[in-house]
């Protein structure tokens, strides 16, 4: 773990403006607030939490769809956000990626799926007509579909198959990091395997990073080398995978693991997390979570807990695990 | 991979069938077809019609004059003893010829206008309140401005109506690129670092093209009422050089003892409003699958 990081965020804020009525303050709504996170070559960050957690805008801000209102991300060396961003990004531009949610609209009902896998191509230019579609095929055969279905329009394929063709088109430029931006949460159970076990294939060979975006923990398992998980805009617990699923620290994360089912027969589910993601544009004092968190003490209502380190890679922003309150185990 | 259902030994039959598809859809509309039967009949009537009865449409014979419809003239004659089935024929050249190049000038206008204001948010407000100025005035109020403006010709009128048509264009335009700006393959084309520019030409224009067609061939049948309207109320493309709207117009002080002069150009009008409608509506099942398709 020596090696410097592919992406480096730190501080990462995004803020969006609330239109209230007229003579209302004006009010902003913090999608984001002070994420933190390295990504590592070759790995995969599995980024999980509740609609409107701030995950997918965090995903859209590393690769410069949405511009971050404050603090850095760091791709390759280059500054992308917080700092000369346009050129910055034209440099690292070919070995960033994106995977979109939803393969009904990721792809232009008008244009052919070998020109949606070529766009990224075609932008780039430098490449003959013969060697793109070269390209094109390949791109096709790595995917998983056949190499002569360039010609045809997306809604002749099926939801999974359009998954493939989103990344076939991510792949064209050989990209090293690709956020994935919940890439299977609209197929069914089968297909999620399926793409899945594709992207774990393509990472193997062609030594990609993700980002995998995901709001149940049940498919980042199969993914990540860590797991991020997200409440409220903010990281609230990262770590290896396998410390994330053994020994959750953070209440919020034990209460979504306590959430996944088990094929377990006759035994009762345990409750979920009681209540509602808080207001972003006005959040509870103190830690996010106080108002749902059932070992919430006067601290947690009065000062925001840090993500901080507590062994071996895994990082907690409760009070119940700071230094002072060590062993103060909430299971 | 087991979702690979896509039949290799007829992967083209599939293809090809797709493509036609819209096409067999629009034949097998009824009302479709019927509005490209009367279209197609009033184009060929106007285009190759006046070369059939040989006749030039401002030659006058006084004593001619007032003669009803009978087997030497279909349609009788005027006030000057002009053949009134020539003068509609030829007017039909000059009446479908406002309306094609009115809903091309419109739609490529329109189109522009509609494009930068759903596509660059900040032009959006200003662009449009000056569309909803223009469409604040009935459409007829603003052709006859204009048109008063420019004098009496041909081509004033078509950029008169052109200008009074835009804004419907535009608002039609917008509407499409506002949905379509939204798009997961717009965010996928600007990873990948389209420019504004590529966005709007590969992804933007062909998903409006269906809406706008529709909406142009609303334009067209429009333009030939108002192109009548004009004529009537004496600023349309000036005599002798007939349009159906100015035969209408010179035949009105004669409505009473010949009304033929103005009958039969108001069929014409009807019917070519008629068809394009009935034309536009099929397009417009076709190509909005969210409406249903009635047989």
């Amino acid at each position: 773990m020596t090696e410097a990081p592919i992406v480096t965020v730190r501080d990462l804020v995004k803020t969006f403006p609330v239109r209230g009525r007229p003579g209302e303050p004006k009010r902003t709504l913090r999608a984001v607030d002070r994420v933190g996170f390295d990504v590592l070559r070759g790995e995969t960050l599995g980024l999980v939490g509740e609609s409107g957690s701030g995950k997918s805008t965090t995903g859209r801000m590393l690769v410069g769809l949405i511009s971050a209102t404050s603090g850095t991300v760091e791709l390759f060396g280059h500054h992308i956000a917080g700092g000369a961003e346009k050129g910055a990004l034209n440099k690292v531009r070919s070995r960033l990626q994106f995977v979109f949610q939803d393969p009904q609209n990721s792809l232009n009902p008008r244009m052919r799926v070998g020109d949606a896998i070529a766009e990224p191509l075609d932008v780039a230019g430098g490449l003959s007509r013969q060697a793109r579609n070269d390209r094109v095929q390949e791109l096709l055969e790595l995917v998983g579909l056949p190499r002569s279905c360039g010609d045809r329009f997306p809604h002749e394929f099926s939801g999974g198959q359009r998954q493939r063709i989103g990344i076939a088109r991510a792949l064209a430029l050989r990209p090293d990091f690709i956020v994935c931006d919940e890439p299977v949460s609209s197929l069914d159970v089968s297909m999620q395997a399926q793409i899945v076990n594709l992207l774990l294939d393509l990472q193997e060979q062609l030594g990609l990073s993700y980002l995998f975006i995901a709001h149940d923990l049940a498919v980042v398992r199969n993914i990540s080398t860590r797991v991020a998980v997200m409440y409220a805009g903010g990281i609230v617990e990262m770590a290896p995978k396998r410390d994330l699923y053994a020994a959750p620290k953070h209440p919020y994360t034990q209460a979504l693991l306590a959430a996944v089912p088990r094929p377990v027969p006759g035994r009762a589910r345990a409750p979920s997390v009681a209540g509602e993601l808080p207001s972003l544009i006005d959040p509870p004092k103190g830690c996010a979570f106080h108002p749902r968190c059932p070992f919430a003490f006067d601290r947690c209502r009065i000062e925001k807990p840090r993500l901080n380190p507590v062994e071996g890679g895994h990082a907690v922003a409760c009070h119940l695990h700071e230094a002072g309150g060590s062993g103060t185990s909430a299971l | 991979m087991t979702d690979l259902a896509l039949g290799s030994n007829r992967p083209l039959e599939l293809a090809e069938r797709r493509r036609f598809l819209a096409l067999r859809k629009l034949a097998a509309h009824r009302s479709f077809k019927i509005g490209l039967l009367i279209v197609s009949v009033l184009v060929l009537a106007a285009f190759i019609g006046p070369w059939l009865t040989g006749i030039d449409p401002t030659s006058m014979r006084i004593r001619n004059k007032f003669k009803p419809p009978s087997d030497q003239f279909l349609m009788g004659t005027d006030n000057y003893g002009r053949d009134v089935l020539t003068r509609v024929l030829y007017g039909g050249q000059l009446s479908l010829g406002i309306g094609f190049f009115v809903a091309l000038l419109s739609g490529i206008a329109g189109t522009i206008v509609g494009v930068v204001a759903g596509h660059f948010r900040a032009l959006d407000a200003y662009l449009m309140r000056v569309m909803d100025a223009l469409l604040a005035f009935p459409a007829i109020l603003v052709a006859i401005g204009i048109g008063a403006a420019l004098g009496p010709q041909a081509t004033s009128i078509v950029v008169a109506l052109a200008v009074a048509y835009v804004p419907r264009t535009a608002r039609v335009v917008r509407a499409s690129t506002l949905v379509i700006r939204e798009m997961e393959y717009i965010e996928a084309a600007r990873v990948s670092g389209a420019s504004n520019l590529r966005i709007i030409v590969k992804h933007i224009l062909p998903n409006c093209l269906g809406p706008l067609t529709v909406q142009l061939t609303f334009v067209f049948a429009y333009a030939i009422l108002a192109e009548a309207a004009l004529s009537f109320l004496g600023i349309g493309p000036p005599p002798p050089a007939p349009s159906w709207g100015n035969i209408i117009a010179e035949g009105r002080d004669h409505a009473v003892e010949a009304w033929w002069i103005m009958l039969f150009p108001g069929i014409a009008i009807s019917l070519a409003a008629l068809g394009m409608n009935l034309l536009g509506d099929g397009l417009r099942d076709v190509l909005d699958p969210r409406l249903k398709i009635e047989s």
